[in-house]
């Protein structure tokens, strides 16, 4: 284990080109390039899918239906990724897909990662008893596989982004919430934390003024290891038909919709896995970089 | 050890109770239960005999307490598409699942846990970033799309495998795998840190001062010792690995418990779905019990803790 560094600022400068640590590991300095990539042509898909995509995600041309990619036989120049089963154009529903995705990633990672930073400040600053029963919450949930209870809130609530978001918030506020505290127990002995409260700081204030900007760094690592968490769940949800209802396009959806046509229209079901595959990937190789950088402690996660 | 069981017994019914209020108060929350336990086209009298039987007419406590005492009867409710008593149902397709399991485990630790020393051996080398990458992709890959690949691959375009339904050993080539695929991350990356720990320590130094072949100090001194909390994590894969089911059997047709959960969800046949989440629970909570027991038997250390 390293040994503890003194506080450092971060320029956003030295997070792109590094120190060299004498006798360091360079390979933790080295900036993941590739990913970056991969997640900036995400996010600008996202942002701007009306401009980018050629076509209505939703709207049927049933004329067209079940066309090939561009470049294998049959395939036509107007549909670059090909069609579904509706003559629907799978590149917009791709780009309107990004933006599925990045808003429940957006929303759930703010709820539930809200909800486990407030719960791992509270239990591992004040202890006792609030501890005991937050933690009793924590295990319960971790002892417990949240999809089971997503299925059940999508059937009794019905299927909807908020219904989503909601399930895969349950299944992130736990890990956030334990890690969380864990630094929060080691902060509290710090001497900082001792002179505020010598100097009469109530303990809403410590907690929001000392210890919260010293879990940050922690929280936006968990943050960014996360969103593949989410985008697989939601995928995965949407698979189950628990997640955004039809025609809206999501990757997870759309893989559903193709997993029928595998024998005679694979592109369906397959380059929505692509598009998940490529974007879990890329967030989890940046976070394991932004870990390094930022909260090294992380490190066994 | 007699007072370790005792507790982690208490734990386990204390979270069981919570599940069965959970899934109670969320049944009733929305709306008309009557419309989420019976079919659109039941008659009136049968609505009439529900109402009766759940004394959904009467207040939500005398509700809950008839739910409790029909659950510990063993009776939570009917499926409304199957029209079996739920808890039948699960039973019915639960050995369906049960088969499945242990040969996914098996695969995930062949293949995770040499990986994993392979890296920690070989640590910070292109070794261990490619074993790095492999856990990585295992982990990025939704399992259903996975699972709708290998499909692709080996049953369409190569014909060598079956795509779905039970049946003789070919058919479990495919699930396996892709219930195994997101476990060998697991199991590498665990395994990875607890032999980079253990390689650190005294008998381990010993060892290589003895002379032993470098072979034996891993294979047999370090792994062994990091093997612990490799199985540790059995708990915890094993709740994975049943809700992993859920995809997978999806895909692969199979009629486990896994697919069972699909349909209730898809025709939205609450009390299946009720009495599934809850069964599930039970299964998962006891065989973390039993195996968190056994460790307890095994690592004294355990127990102190």
């Amino acid at each position: 284990m390293a040994i503890a560094d003194p506080p450092r600022r971060l320029s956003l400068w030295r997070l792109v080109w590094p120190a060299r640590v004498p006798g360091g590991f360079r390979r933790t300095a080295r900036v993941p390039w590739i990913p970056i990539a991969i997640i900036s042509v995400i996010v600008v898909m996202a942002l701007f899918a009306p401009l980018l995509a050629p076509y209505s995600p939703i709207d049927q041309t049933l004329r067209d239906k079940l066309l090939p990619p561009a470049w294998l036989a049959g395939g036509s120049d107007r549909y670059f990724l090909g069609t579904d089963a509706f003559g629907r154009d799978i590149l917009s529903r791709l780009i309107h897909g990004a933006r599925i995705s990045l808003i429940v990633a957006l929303l759930a990672l703010t709820a539930g990662g809200g909800v486990g930073l407030l719960v791992g400040i509270v239990a591992g600053y004040l202890g006792g008893a609030v501890d005991s029963v937050l933690m009793r919450l924590v295990d319960a949930a971790f002892a417990f596989p949240a999809i089971l209870f997503a299925l059940l809130l999508a059937v009794t609530m019905g299927q909807g982004l908020g219904t989503l978001v909601i399930a895969i918030s349950l299944l992130l506020w736990a890990s956030f919430a334990r890690l969380i505290r864990g630094e929060v127990l080691s902060l509290r002995q710090r001497d900082f934390v001792a002179l505020a409260r010598v100097r009469g700081c109530s303990a809403p204030r410590i907690m929001l003024t000392h210890i919260l900007p010293n879990v940050f760094n922690t929280f936006m690592v968990l943050v960014t290891l996360n969103i593949g968490v989410v985008i697989i769940a939601e995928a995965t949800l949407s698979f189950l038909g628990a997640g955004i209802p039809p025609p809206t396009p999501s990757w997870g959806l759309m893989i559903s919709e193709g997993r029928g046509r595998i024998a005679d229209a694979w592109w369906v079901a397959l380059i929505p896995g692509i598009a998940i595959t490529l974007m879990v990937l890329a967030v989890n190789l940046f976070g394991d970089w932004l870990r390094d950088r930022l909260d090294p402690r992380l490190r066994q996660l | 050890m007699k007072r370790y069981i005792a507790r982690r017994l208490m734990q386990g019914v204390v979270l069981l109770c919570m599940v069965g209020t959970i899934v109670f108060f969320l049944g009733r929350l929305t709306g008309n239960p009557v419309d989420l336990m019976m079919p659109e086209d039941a008659t009136a009298e049968d609505r009439a005999a529900l109402i009766q039987t759940l004394g959904l007419d009467g207040p939500i406590l005398d509700q809950f307490a008839i739910f409790v005492g029909r659950a510990i009867q063993g009776d939570l409710g009917t499926s409304i598409r199957m029209r079996q008593p739920a808890v039948e149902a699960f039973f019915d397709r639960l050995p369906n699942t049960l088969v499945l399991l242990p040969w996914a485990i098996l695969l995930a630790m062949l293949l995770g846990i040499p990986l994993g020393v392979v890296a920690a051996v070989n640590r910070g080398s292109f070794l261990d970033r490619a074993a790095g990458t492999v856990a990585v992709l295992g982990i990025a890959m939704p399992s259903f799309w996975l699972g709708i690949l290998l499909i692709f691959v080996f049953s369409v375009e190569l014909g060598w495998l079956p795509s779905g339904r039970m049946g003789g050993p070919a058919h479990y080539v495919l699930p396996v795998i892709t219930l195994a695929a997101f476990l060998v991350a697991g199991f590498m990356r665990i395994t990875r840190s607890a032999m980079l720990e253990v390689m650190e320590s005294e008998f381990v130094k010993l060892a290589r001062i003895k002379g032993l072949s470098e072979g034996v100090v891993i294979w047999k001194h370090c792994l062994r010792n990091a093997l612990i909390p490799v199985l540790t994590l059995w708990g915890v894969f094993i709740g994975n690995l049943i809700t992993g089911a859920i995809v997978t059997e999806t895909v692969f047709a199979w009629p486990g418990i896994g697919r069972l959960t699909y349909e209730a969800v898809i025709y939205r046949d609450f009390p299946l779905l009720q009495a599934v989440i809850i069964l599930k629970s039970i299964l998962i909570l006891s065989i973390n019990l039993g195996v968190d027991i056994l460790y307890a038997y095994v690592d004294p250390r355990i127990r102190l803790a």
